[in-house]
């Protein structure tokens, strides 16, 4: 049972990584943005939660600027994939431009914020 | 070829002819929504209203004549003597703001309007607004002509009138805009996927929040939609786009409005979003990962995905639950608590029952304030179902929750309406549609251009332009009642219209039949226009500061109010203290510009108890109280003599129990002979000696030789008594406010050294002291 899991878990892997690297690379250099935001988001959790959240502002301007970040570009990729259908009279370009206006909007709210 | 291009350029011209007519019908319903509001000023004069709107303009002076930076530091010192008020921290912001910059865009443009004129005029010109975004709302959920309806409705709704008249210059009047705008841009961006409406729907957010508390129903509302979305399988990356950067930027800008500052993070109300943005980050792997992998490969994977998602959401759910229990009150403030459960309010916090805005609604206020739409509500949401899109179902969702929160609290009637409206818009509109296209399609002369007229929205423009214009008030709830089964028959037709072209034969209705359910629709239109105008002009229209009455030798205005006002402003010293119940505070600080003890902003409960405590003590002891706070004018406000029923009288089994809640020798019993209140001469002997009674009913018998209270309806139980502590220094013209001076120290000693009578009273004061002086 527990050798057809692992052996299952490993075909998925297999599976998932194959069809993953057939994405464009443009996709793949959003996906690394969008690790690296969560990846940050939670460092400053965890020293958060070593040192604790006393100035609670700059705790909450940092994680959401991270987040934020994050989610923005998750939409941004929604957008310029290509094999998203309901995308298709949406320029990437267009697509773009509102990922900016999001994030300057964004880290004007953030700055703020800092405190 | 030339045979298909006439008929396209005839299409052509006749969209064009349409949008022009939808942009002029609109302008209409914009001067509609402003003048039908315009009654107030007509009929009384240009003032602002009731009691709040006192305050929000008091506050819009100081902007305007401080700038904005004086105003978020402003300290008040006017209002809870000694406690004082921070007033930028503690208001929500968006109303005085937008007021502000109205003045100082027509300054700049060099037009002389005075603050007054503008906080009178921005409730209906943001009336005005709200109509159009309306229209925008409901053309995202179904087409232009739903969209032109519901604007009109919304237009001249009561319940919305009743909030937004000129003068009556509250959160509310700007809010409702921001809700329906925020509401559009949401629906607008789900429909797009576009991240810049995404960016505009937070922004107006933002503008909400600054507005009114209200904001938490949006906040609630939209993830309850995703979740709704997510769980009956409409799950899309457009609702991602339209959630996920709303949450972020949303609670980013809310928390950046002081008042709400870091609740927006902490509180219960705001958990649910973040709830939901977890789970729809889940769901969209899901799916990311159901896109890229094949049907089997796929369920091995949802095995080990929804098993890590669980546990994550659990562990989430755990640290939210812990968090919301460790916080006291669970996290939620008692206002959204009593949401939840109606009864929490009247049992735990009197100060919030007290308010007649926050009580359950009665049947007839629903009548009242929605009239027709309550009926076309139900035909509105069947035909949401047909079909049903995620905008549809928004509005689904949208009136049930409005319907059970309207249920809870008279106030959120507000929020009710715009959904009514919309809905019937839908409701009229498709109905329209039905009736007048099978009317077209038998009229002989145009059945060859039926076909393509057939979903052109003008010709129903029309009718409803038509239903506007003809105020024909011939109806009765007879030809309601045939409206309704008229509803019923006519629900199972409106489906064909998607599929036009063949089904078309079976949705026409004969053509007696439509003509007369049209004449029908019309009356019934008709019919709310004629309710709407008449509560703008009759019901909502009254400024509440000045009254007036009908009688069979004529009009009388009572201005009482701001004569007593101006009696202060311009006999009293600056600095002189004046305390009032609670409702007379923000009033007393705009118009007559002295301090006072308490006012409308009720943050301090032990505050207004103290002022209710002294209010329902004996003289004597009142006036120890009332001296500790550096009282020097005590203003009651008393209806008995033209019978004016919202005085401070019937208000005063509120001080009581506000009182008693903080201060336990003041015990709601006494006050009340047999369960029942009464101020006749079966009253109980605490009722007759306390304060509120004494300084309402003094010296009045003078007035009829009776004594005859005409808003209790009865003689009054003691008519002939002195006053020890106060002295009567101004009572109005009609009595409805009087104003009295506490009695200087050395009075009261000499009193006491002469009649030694008084010693049941001292030993409960002596009593009262140990518990009452410490905060002082």
């Amino acid at each position: 049972m527990a050798r057809s899991t692992s052996k299952d878990a490993q075909d998925l892997f297999r599976a998932l990584w194959s069809a993953y690297s057939a994405t464009p690379t443009n996709l793949k250099i959003i996906d690394l943005y969008v690790m690296y935001a969560v990846f940050t988001a939670l460092i400053q959790v965890v020293y958060m939660a070593m040192v604790g959240s006393f100035p609670f502002n700059s705790f909450l301007s940092g994680v959401l600027s991270c987040v934020g970040t994050a989610v923005l570009a998750v939409c941004l990729r929604i957008q310029v994939n290509k094999e998203n259908k309901e995308f298709k009279d949406l320029a990437p370009e267009r697509a773009f431009a509102d990922f900016v206006l999001c994030n300057l909007v964004l880290h004007l709210v953030i700055m703020n914020f800092l405190g | 070829m030339a045979a298909s291009d006439a008929p396209n350029g005839d299409v052509l011209i006749r969209n064009a002819f349409g949008s022009v007519l939808a942009f002029l019908i609109l302008l209409l319903i914009g001067v509609l929504a402003f003048s039908i509001r315009l009654f107030s000023v007509i009929k009384y004069e240009s003032v602002i209203h009731e009691f709040d709107p006192y305050f929000n303009y008091r506050v819009t002076q100081f902007l305007t004549k401080n700038g904005i930076y004086d105003f978020w530091n402003w300290f008040d010192d006017r209002t809870w003597y000694p406690l004082g008020r921070v007033i930028g921290g503690t208001v929500y912001p968006g109303l005085t703001l937008t007021a502000g910059t109205l003045y100082w865009f027509l300054h700049s443009l060099n037009i002389p309007l005075s603050v007054e004129t503008v906080c009178v005029f921005t409730a209906p010109i943001f009336s005005a607004f709200a109509s159009w975004a309306t229209y925008l709302l409901t053309k995202e959920i179904k087409g232009v002509g739903a969209g032109l309806t519901a604007a009109a409705l919304l237009a001249m709704v009561p319940s919305y009138i009743s909030r937004s008249v000129a003068g009556s210059y509250d959160n509310e009047a700007v809010a409702i805009f921001a809700l329906i705008f925020t509401f559009y841009l949401y629906i607008k961006t789900l429909n797009t996927g576009s991240l810049f409406y995404a960016t505009l729907n937070s922004l107006s957010y933002f503008y909400m929040v600054c507005s009114w508390g209200g904001y938490t129903f949006i906040i609630n509302l939209i993830p309850m939609h995703v979740l709704l979305c997510i769980v009956t399988g409409r799950y899309s990356s457009r609702l991602y786009i339209a959630y996920a950067p709303l949450v972020i930027l949303g609670t980013l800008l809310a928390a950046l409005v002081p008042v709400v500052g870091f609740n927006a993070v902490m509180t219960s109300e705001h958990f649910a979003s973040f709830l939901v943005f977890i789970i729809i980050h889940v769901v969209a792997l899901v799916y990311y990962i159901k896109g890229i992998l094949s049907p089997k490969m796929f369920k091995v994977a949802l095995a080990l995905v929804v098993s890590i998602g669980l546990a994550v959401c659990c562990a989430m759910v755990a640290v939210i639950i812990a968090l919301v229990a460790s916080s006291p009150t669970k996290g939620w403030s008692g206002r959204s608590l009593s949401l939840l459960d109606p009864t929490y309010a009247s049992k735990y916090i009197p100060i919030i029952a007290s308010v007649s805005e926050h009580q359950p609604p009665t049947w007839p206020s629903y009548f009242m304030d929605i009239n027709v739409l309550a009926f076309l509500i139900p035909a509105g949401i069947i035909a949401c179902f047909s079909p049903l899109s995620d905008a549809s179902l928004f509005a689904v969702l949208y009136i049930v929750l409005s319907v059970y929160f309207s249920g809870v609290m008279v106030r959120l009637m507000l929020v009710l309406a715009p959904a009514a409206c919309i809905l019937s818009g839908i409701a009229l509109s498709q109905a329209f549609d039905v009736f007048t296209r099978s009317i077209k399609f038998q009229l002989p002369s145009l059945s060859d251009h039926s076909h393509i007229d057939a979903r052109d929205a003008s010709s129903e423009k029309v009718v409803l332009d038509d239903t506007i214009k003809t105020d024909k008030n011939e109806d009765t709830p007879k030809e309601r009642m045939t409206k309704r089964s008229k509803k019923k028959e006519k629900e199972p037709v409106e489906k064909p219209p998607t599929k036009f072209q063949i089904k078309k034969r079976l949705s026409v209705l004969p053509f007696e039949a439509s003509i007369i359910a049209v004449i029908l629709l019309v009356l019934l239109v008709a019919f709310y226009v004629v309710h709407c105008v008449w509560a703008a002009a009759e019901a909502y229209s009254a400024p509440s500061i000045v009254l007036t009455s009908h009688s069979n030798d004529g009009l009388h205005v009572f201005d009482d109010f701001r004569e007593a006002y101006a009696w202060l402003s311009h006999n009293t010293d600056v600095d002189d203290k004046v305390a009032s119940w609670w409702d007379y505070g923000y009033q007393t600080t705009a118009m007559a510009n002295r301090t006072v003890i308490v006012d409308n902003n009720t943050w301090n409960n032990t505050h207004i108890a103290t002022v209710g405590t002294a209010m329902s003590s004996p003289e004597k002891a009142a006036w120890e109280i009332f001296h500790s706070l550096d009282v020097k004018y005590v203003l009651v406000v008393f209806g008995g003599l033209v019978g004016y029923p919202s005085d401070d009288i019937n208000k005063f089994l509120w001080m009581v129990r506000i009182g008693g809640g903080v201060f336990p020798h003041i015990k709601e019993p006494d006050y009340l002979r047999d369960g029942q209140y009464r101020i006749d001469s079966m009253a109980t002997p605490t009722m007759l000696n306390c304060l509120m009674y004494k300084l309402s009913y003094y010296r009045f018998v003078e007035t009829d030789g009776k004594a005859f209270d005409r808003v209790r309806r009865t003689e009054i139980g003691k008519k002939y008594f002195k006053l020890t502590h106060f002295e009567e220094v101004f009572t109005t013209h009609h009595w409805m406010v009087r104003i009295y001076k506490l009695k200087p120290p050395k009075n009261r000693i000499r009193g006491k050294n002469k009649k030694s009578k008084s010693k049941t009273s001292s030993t409960t004061t002596s009593k009262r002291k140990g518990t009452r002086r410490n905060p002082f």
